[in-house]
């Protein structure tokens, strides 16, 4: 029996030259074999470039920013949940996160599923908390300072050897080789992201990356281990391929064994020189290569589009090592109407709302 | 001789397309270097693979070819394509 079509709700529609996973993930879920349902993009501002990818996005309404605070962030929610009811909502960046767990109960309410960790959770893959959370995950972590004021970083002369990395709360990475740098990286850092500042050291080798799903319970839905073979100048990755080591995938199920989170995250390590592996951060949603997973054969966004619905999802095992993502950059052309519509109105529809086929 | 894993799970391909499905390191061999890959799969020893060499290729007789393949392994070690004690 083919379960009923959903219409799912993601944001992070921010497809630019550093992407919000929404793109990726929507491209996902259209690629998943039962996929029948509609897909309504909620974007932060009239020209992130997925509310104009017309064969992805069925409706995009604008959102005000969860730092509007969340009474404005529920009621358009409630506002968009009534324009075109949806029954699953994939939020993909990490600042809005803490409000869908805020809003999670209301959300359950109107009949609308999410699939994420408590805040307690969320708060502990937090950088600040990693230091913890290898000790209770039984993993190596690389030295890591909390800095909550610049002249913190002067005390860390001789405790953390130069160069190291200042790295922003929520996004962001500045490598700093001596205190002028790391100063200058920790204001740049707080006006652009706040409090607290994270001085990690470096740890030379190879970084990994690994899209995955926990189940909530200590188990791991499924997991896709990605290795960079091109950056940007942000270094975020411009082409990666799909890889499979036995060590990266006992790595990954002992934070999930460890921690029983809940839902997708990216797990950031770095293979050292010396073989051994290190975890430098756990992003707490889906990364913006995501789509490599359902091209390799394990589509991690729709299990948790099914998983968000309460629909069961066995574990999965295989994919196809080697499958590779080259991104692309390419110019969509928009109509004004289209345009008009998102900036005047707040939304932009390609159906009618209400016909979920 | 034990045939490392990470030699085991090399995807080579008959164009000499060399895939780490550990790493995503990507190499690319010839055909010599292809002929001491397969032999090193097939537990063989330097000598036994240099014979295959000498029989498969039109190897001058002064050539050490013994060497060349120790020096083969050398490459795939450096790579990390086979453990740094592995030696055939």
């Amino acid at each position: 029996m083919t379960a009923a079509p959903l219409t799912i709700a993601v944001t992070g529609l921010n497809a630019t030259d550093n992407p919000g996973p929404g793109v990726g993930v929507i491209r996902a879920l259209r690629a998943h074999p039962d996929f029948q349902g509609r897909i309504v993009g909620l974007a932060y501002d009239s020209l992130d470039p997925g509310i104009y990818a017309h064969d992805l996005v069925d409706d995009v309404f604008l959102m005000p920013y969860p730092s509007q605070g969340l009474a404005a962030f529920s009621t358009r929610l409630a506002e968009v949940h009534g324009r075109v009811p949806f029954d699953v909502v994939i939020p993909t960046l990490d600042a809005e996160i803490p409000t869908f767990i805020d809003l999670e109960p209301q959300l359950r309410t109107l009949g609308i599923g999410s699939f994420l960790p408590s805040q307690e959770l969320f708060d502990l893959r937090s950088k600040a908390h990693l230091a913890h959370l290898g000790e209770i995950a039984n993993i190596n972590t690389p030295a890591t300072r909390v800095i909550a004021d610049p002249n913190d970083l002067r005390q860390l002369e001789g405790k953390l050897e130069y160069p190291f990395w200042v790295k922003g709360a929520y996004y962001g990475a500045t490598e700093v080789h001596d205190v002028h740098e790391a100063i200058a990286a920790y204001h740049q850092m707080v006006a652009k992201w706040g409090v607290p500042v994270i001085a990690q050291a470096g740890v030379d080798g190879d970084e990994i990356d690994v899209v995955a799903v926990g189940d909530g319970e200590g188990g791991m839905v499924g997991a896709v281990p990605m290795r960079k073979r091109l950056l940007t100048d942000k270094g975020k990755g411009w082409a990666g391929i799909a890889i499979r080591d036995p060590e990266i995938e006992e790595l990954s199920r002992r934070y999930f064994a460890a921690t029983k989170w809940r839902g997708p995250c990216e797990i950031e390590m770095m293979r050292s020189q010396s073989g051994e592996l290190h975890l430098l951060e756990i992003n707490p949603r889906f990364p913006a290569w995501c789509y490599l997973s359902a091209g390799a054969g394990m589509n991690l966004p729709w299990a948790v589009a099914q998983l968000a619905a309460g629909r069961d999802v066995a574990p999965m095992h295989e994919y196809e090592v080697g499958k590779m993502f080259v991104r692309i950059s390419l110019d969509q052309i928009v109509s004004l109407s289209d345009f008009e519509s998102i900036a005047a109105t707040g939304e932009l529809h390609r159906c009618t709302p209400g016909d979920a086929s | 001789m034990t045939i490392p894993q990470k030699l085991r799970d090399l995807a080579i391909s008959e164009t000499g397309f060399l895939f780490d499905p550990y790493t995503g390191s990507t190499f690319s061999a010839n055909e010599p270097g292809l002929t001491v890959l397969e032999g090193l799969r097939e537990g063989l020893g330097v000598a036994d693979i240099a014979t295959r060499l000498r029989e498969s290729f039109d190897v001058p007789a002064a050539a050490d070819v013994e060497r060349d393949v120790g020096e083969f392994v050398h490459l795939l070690r450096r790579s990390g394509l086979v453990p740094e004690e592995f030696t055939a």
